[in-house]
């Protein structure tokens, strides 16, 4: 993948391999995610796609025995090295989950406000005025704006899914990671989420895992193909679903396996 | 016989016996619950709350200092054991998966089934003993130690039943992991544990063992936790065993009193369980 001239690199993998003790679920992945795009991840379950999304955050190694060789570079950084805080790295890149995860016990204001918190007080106006942004680029502002200090569970799936974008928005992180953020919404949720990729990737760098290869065409400008921890090919969206270089993708594409 | 009969007739049969066992299991309740009732509540009246005993052979009196002596001591042993359990229940759901945490469970288990007279005991030999007199506050330290390792699991219990997602969610907001035990997963859990405490409380209102040896027992009203105190079980205890008709009658108030207090305790456990939206159970 070639990133144009005026597309700053933000975040790389090189030579990444995840492991859960001797097994490994991501087998040396040299990847780049140029800033402001939209990458999505496909492949069948089990290859190892989530794995690495969560080895872009550190999330992997919450694992009692997980471990990772190779390096993730955010701005020529690595995030494995030693002096990097696990933590303080995670406030700089949002993640949103598979199912939506609101905070059961916090009001909708509450949610959106729980990653700003994290990084001490600030004075009341502000944390307003930094909800309403982040729940205006969720899409979800003009629905919950009258009842911001009520449950946040008692939200529509699609709803609490973009709460949970607009709370890993908040903060403003520079990297967006999406864990098949639709697989539990139905179509009007899904398409939803979908138009914030396009509208969000103006504002952050988007890394999106999907097993639904209409989504990745839709969404994303870059797509991965992985198979059992292996990255198979990757390109321009358009070129990986019309014109794809390596005979797995082409039968994983077209329905063949997977 | 065919087949189909056969099992409608075993089903019918079992559904019966399941029924009739549970009826004997709630008739029991029934019957002491009534017995305490028809025994007790005609010796209830305004006096027997707020007058304490008369010496043996007079009648009147009531139990005015047994109430208040089992809300301190009760409320110190809470006060005591409910940070001490629930602390340590979080950090066995949290953190407990290593040998010290194994440890740590092992031994509230041990606790858990440790017969409450023996804590009594315990209490007697450490902090009776040496002071050279019986208190309230030796009475509150026994009903906590029993009190710890209840709560401790059942705390443990609830932190655990919180789903995996919502901490995942927290640390990757970048909450540290001890604000993300204590925001998130804790006060998720914060009904479960509220209830699991209400119980235990519950629990030590109506023990009488570990109080023998340690808050004794005090026939006159007192405030103070470095002298002996009364409390309901131990008026019970004293007045069931005694000689007299008119301590006998008393002993069926106290007894109806403190069985109020238990049952009042759980309803409010149960609606503590009701309330919250984010109760995880």
């Amino acid at each position: 993948m070639v990133a144009s001239a005026n597309t700053r690199l933000r975040l790389e993998t090189v030579n990444l391999t995840a492991l859960f003790g001797q097994s490994s679920a991501v087998r040396a992945v040299s990847l780049l995610f140029p800033a402001h795009t939209v990458t999505a991840i496909i492949g069948p379950s089990g290859c190892g796609k989530s794995t690495l999304l969560r080895c872009l955050n550190r999330m992997h190694e919450l694992n009692p025995d997980a471990s990772v060789t190779g390096q993730v570079l955010l701005d020529e950084v690595d995030i494995y090295a030693k002096d990097v805080n696990p933590v303080e790295l995670r406030r700089r890149i949002g993640m949103v989950f598979q199912r939506p995860t609101p905070f059961p016990t916090m009001s909708i204001y509450e949610n959106v406000a729980a990653g700003l918190r994290v990084n001490g007080k600030q004075p009341r106006a502000e944390t307003d005025s930094a909800v309403e942004r982040a729940l205006q680029q969720a899409a979800l502002w003009d629905e919950v704006k009258d009842r911001l200090h009520t449950s946040a569970v008692a939200l529509s799936g699609g709803q609490q899914q973009r709460l949970c974008i607009a709370r890993a928005v908040a903060p403003q992180p520079e990297i967006l990671l999406l864990d098949e953020p639709t697989a539990s919404l139905d179509p009007a949720g899904t398409q939803r989420i979908e138009e914030l990729c396009h509208a969000l990737k103006r504002l952050y760098t988007i890394v999106i895992v999907t097993h639904n290869m209409q989504q990745a065409a839709r969404v994303s400008d870059y797509t991965a193909f992985m198979y059992l921890g292996n990255l198979i090919e990757v390109g321009r969206t358009e070129e990986i679903f019309t014109k794809p270089k390596v005979e797995q993708t082409e039968a994983y594409i077209t329905g063949r396996f997977g | 016989m065919n087949r189909a009969f056969r099992r409608h007739l075993t089903s019918r049969l079992m559904t019966a016996l399941v029924v009739v066992l549970s009826a004997i299991a709630v008739l029991a309740l029934v019957l002491i619950l009534g017995d305490l009732v028809v025994k007790g509540a005609s010796s209830i009246d305004w006096a027997f709350f707020t007058k304490s005993p008369v010496p043996a052979g007079e009648s009147g009196g009531g139990v005015a200092n047994a109430i208040v002596g089992t809300g301190i001591i009760v409320g110190v042993a809470a006060l005591i054991g409910v940070p001490v359990g629930v602390g340590a229940g979080i950090y066995l759901a949290e953190y407990g998966s290593g040998r010290l945490g194994f440890t740590i469970r092992f031994i509230a288990d041990v606790l858990n089934g440790t017969p409450s007279i023996v804590i009594g005991i315990i209490a007697w030999t450490f902090l009776v003993k040496p002071t050279g007199r019986f208190s309230a506050l030796a009475g509150s330290v026994a009903l906590a130690v029993l009190m710890i390792p209840m709560l401790a699991r059942t705390t443990e219990e609830m932190v655990r039943l919180v789903p995996h997602s919502l901490r995942e969610a927290a640390l990757a907001l970048g909450y540290p992991r001890w604000r993300t035990s204590l925001k998130v997963v804790a006060r998720t859990a914060l009904s479960g544990i509220v209830t699991g405490c209400l119980v235990g409380i519950a629990r030590i209102a109506g023990e009488t063992a570990p109080l023998l040896f340690t808050a004794l027992g005090n026939l006159n009203f007192s405030l103070s936790v470095t002298h002996p105190m009364q409390t309901l079980s131990l008026q019970i205890y004293v007045y069931a065993t005694g000689p007299f008709d008119e301590w006998h009658r008393l002993a069926w108030a106290s007894a109806v009193v403190l069985m109020g207090l238990v049952l009042l305790i759980s309803l409010v456990a149960r609606w503590v369980t009701r309330q919250r939206y984010g109760s995880v159970r």
